[in-house]
């Protein structure tokens, strides 16, 4: 028989029966698996890894491979269970019922006096690894548990097709929605409404919509019988100047009535430009339109007229007007002069209001 | 086929056509018809394809000149001029949705009146919002944030830190926010919008794209802190009204029209693009000659004129939760899954 000095010494301790067939045996599969082909070696940068699960340090050696120790135990976990892991070479002949495994306890130290009591005659080298492994794998349940109740972000894929579709739609959506001139129009007929009052004095809206509808009716009436006319209107509307209140109202002059000549009126407001900013109307965001508010801020218009003024002061006064309109472009509106400051409120809501406000329709 | 075939000549296309037994033609058009593709001969086949393209552009110019003649003639005659075409659009051919809003339904009213954003829109609450980040910040995202701050009035915007959302939510809750915005980040660039109305409003998913902050828009003006004006188009459908009254709470519902700030939430083919201008109305001398000659003044018509200022961006509704912020136990409204995109006619918004 001959005596094969152990070539490593994490044998030295234990002198199993059969040690030294044992040892010819794993020294050729060692030598085999190391120097030609073994499936488990993963070689990185770092260093030589071993991927077999049943490999307790994970490392490439030979006192480490599972193939290569015909003794040999490790810890694995299934569900955050830790199981330990060992075979002998007793059954080394029967792959099927090789490795043996015990359930270890859930808490740490009597698992590691479980490990002392199965490999108490076991190389002292793999029990340390083995309680290593231990530990580590401890440290690491732990740490999943906590964050199993973190919420973590979930990343999402898209494909990349679906994202180029996108942005093909956004493009052409961008071009079919011609942005400003949505935005330019909704403006301009807020602004025909009268949502915004009286801040913008542009009366080129209103008289142009008035002698727009007067159109079929004006014909060829001479101009100068204006002046008649814009007094009698002064002395009709006196109470309309009173009104602090809107509420307090009884009625507004309806279309028709109002007025005795309909071309008259219309060529009244073109000459009494100068008494637009009379009347201020607040008027909430959501408010009914009524059809006849033209007419009214047109009434105003004359009421606030003092009746004496001539032609020419009026056009002065129109040009005027005009120009200090463009120089306080991007001003505020405190340096607009006001002759009579009247304030009537307009507080009337539409119940549907607000859905007439986001509905809009496409045109 | 055992014959030589010389293309481009009456018989060879003849064989081809039946061969390939195009089922559109009928027998006498076989024969006339060659498909310039059907030509081998690359010089020939150019030539008769540029002939082609020829008659077709001289035939088209003829349509249009008969249509504008017979216009012309109509108005002078005083008749009704035939009736314009009109071009079929997308919009135009959308496909029906029965979801839409009416304006005579009551139970959209009754929705109205019922749903989370009613004590803001109904000013009893006043809108006051907390933006935040998601956990990991971005190149643009606090350029974005803070141009955000100024488009919304009453905001305010704190570090996300590595809290979770639905704690964020309790604590919003408890200082008495009214909704909550949350700036979602990818690849350095912000990338979602998470908007949650509380106490218990819905929860908005949108996806954020084409991000232009202000700093890139070429003449950009500087908003000033007056409250703005909304402008919110094309929100049609029930869900559609739902998501533009949610927009509409996030501000404040009496503007400043003196301020002329205007933010616009315009809805097109189910991407809301985002707009916040400046205006002014303008008092333009109108050029057409026509007016002119009726009213012996020269016309002059109001325009509003627009200054950009403030960022620009695109949202695309992804999801809406009913609750606040709850992915896993939340209902969901509406929620976005591909086989809704593959009708280019249908939109939900």
């Amino acid at each position: 028989m001959v005596w094969h000095k152990p070539l490593f010494s994490d044998h030295r301790h234990s002198a199993p029966p059969d040690f030294e067939f044992k040892m010819q045996h794993d020294e050729v599969i060692w030598q085999v698996i190391r120097h030609k082909h073994c499936s488990y070696m993963a070689k990185i940068e770092t260093g030589i890894f071993c991927r077999n699960p049943y490999n307790v340090t994970g490392i490439c050696n030979r006192s480490s491979c599972p193939l290569a120790n015909s003794r040999y135990a490790t810890i694995r976990e299934h569900e955050s269970v830790f199981y330990l892991y060992m075979k002998t070479i007793e059954r080394a002949h029967m792959p099927k019922n090789l490795w043996e495994r015990v359930k270890l306890p859930r808490n740490y130290e009597k698992a590691l006096e479980t490990i002392d009591k199965h490999l108490l005659y076991w190389p002292k080298l793999l029990q340390h690894k083995i309680k290593q492994r231990l530990t580590k794998m401890t440290q690491m349940r732990i740490r999943m548990r906590k964050l199993a109740l973190k919420t973590r972000e979930k990343i999402m894929t898209t494909p990349r097709r679906d994202m180029k579709r996108e942005s093909r739609r956004e493009e052409k959506a961008i071009k079919a929605a011609v942005l400003d001139k949505a935005i330019e129009t909704e403006l301009l007929e807020r602004l025909k409404k009268g949502i915004y009052g009286d801040i913008y004095n542009y009366p080129e809206l209103e008289w142009n919509k008035v002698l727009d509808e007067e159109k079929q009716a004006a014909e060829g009436v001479e101009e100068e019988e204006e002046e008649e006319p814009e007094i009698e209107y002064v002395e009709g509307y006196e109470e309309l100047e009173e009104e602090e209140d809107m509420e307090d109202f009884s009625g507004f002059p309806s279309n028709g009535s109002g007025f005795d000549d309909d071309d008259e009126h219309g060529k009244i407001i073109r000459y009494s430009l100068s008494n637009l900013d009379g009347s201020l109307l607040m008027v909430f965001s959501q408010v009914r339109f009524f059809s006849l508010w033209i007419t009214y801020k047109a009434t105003n218009f004359l009421t606030d007229s003092d009746g004496e003024e001539e032609d020419d002061d009026v056009e002065e006064q129109v040009v005027i007007h005009k120009k200090g309109k463009r120089d306080s472009r991007k001003a505020d509106d405190v340096g607009k002069s006001k002759k009579k400051k009247k304030r009537v409120v307009v507080e009337v809501e539409q119940e549907d209001g607000d859905v007439r406000q986001t509905l809009k329709t496409a045109r | 086929m055992g014959f030589k075939r010389k293309k481009g000549d009456g018989e060879g296309e003849e064989m081809e056509s039946e061969v390939r037994g195009r089922p559109s033609f009928n027998t006498a058009e076989r024969r006339n018809v060659i498909l310039p593709s059907m030509i081998k001969n690359k010089d020939k086949r150019a030539k008769v394809y540029a002939k082609q393209k020829h008659e077709k552009k001289v035939e088209k110019q003829k349509k249009i000149k008969a249509r504008d003649a017979a216009e012309k003639q109509a108005l002078e005659l005083g008749e009704e001029p035939p009736q314009k075409m009109v071009p079929k659009t997308i919009e135009n051919t959308r496909e029906a949705d029965e979801t839409v809003c009416r304006p005579d339904d009551e139970e959209l009213f009754a929705d109205i009146d019922a749903d989370e954003f009613n004590p803001v829109l109904r000013r009893e609450v006043t809108p006051k919002v907390l933006i935040t980040t998601c956990r990991f910040n971005s190149t643009r995202g606090p350029a974005f944030i803070s141009e955000l701050q100024s488009v919304i009035p009453n905001s305010d915007y704190r570090k996300r830190g590595t809290y979770d959302l639905k704690k964020i939510v309790e604590y919003a809750k408890k200082k008495d926010y009214t909704s909550l915005i949350v700036v979602h980040t990818n690849r350095r660039e912000p990338d979602a919008l998470l908007i949650i109305g509380l106490p218990n409003g819905p929860t908005a998913h949108f996806k954020l794209s084409n991000l232009v902050l202000r700093k890139d828009i070429k003449n950009h003006g500087n908003p000033t802190s007056h409250e703005p004006e909304l402008v919110l188009n094309n929100f049609t459908t029930r869900l559609g009204n739902r998501v533009g009254r949610f927009f509409q709470s996030l501000f404040p519902q009496e503007p400043n029209f003196r301020g002329r700030r205007v933010v616009t939430f315009h809805n097109q083919r189910d991407f809301i693009f985002f707009r916040h201008h400046r205006y002014i109305f303008d008092v333009k001398e109108d050029k057409q000659s026509g007016a002119k000659g009726k009213d012996g003044v020269a016309k002059e018509r109001v325009k509003p004129r627009l200054q950009e200022c403030g960022p620009r961006f695109t949202l695309k509704l992804v999801t809406l939760q009913h609750g606040t912020f709850d992915t896993k136990g939340g209902e969901f409204e509406w929620v976005h899954k591909p086989e809704m995109d593959t009708s280019r006619r249908r939109f939900f918004l």
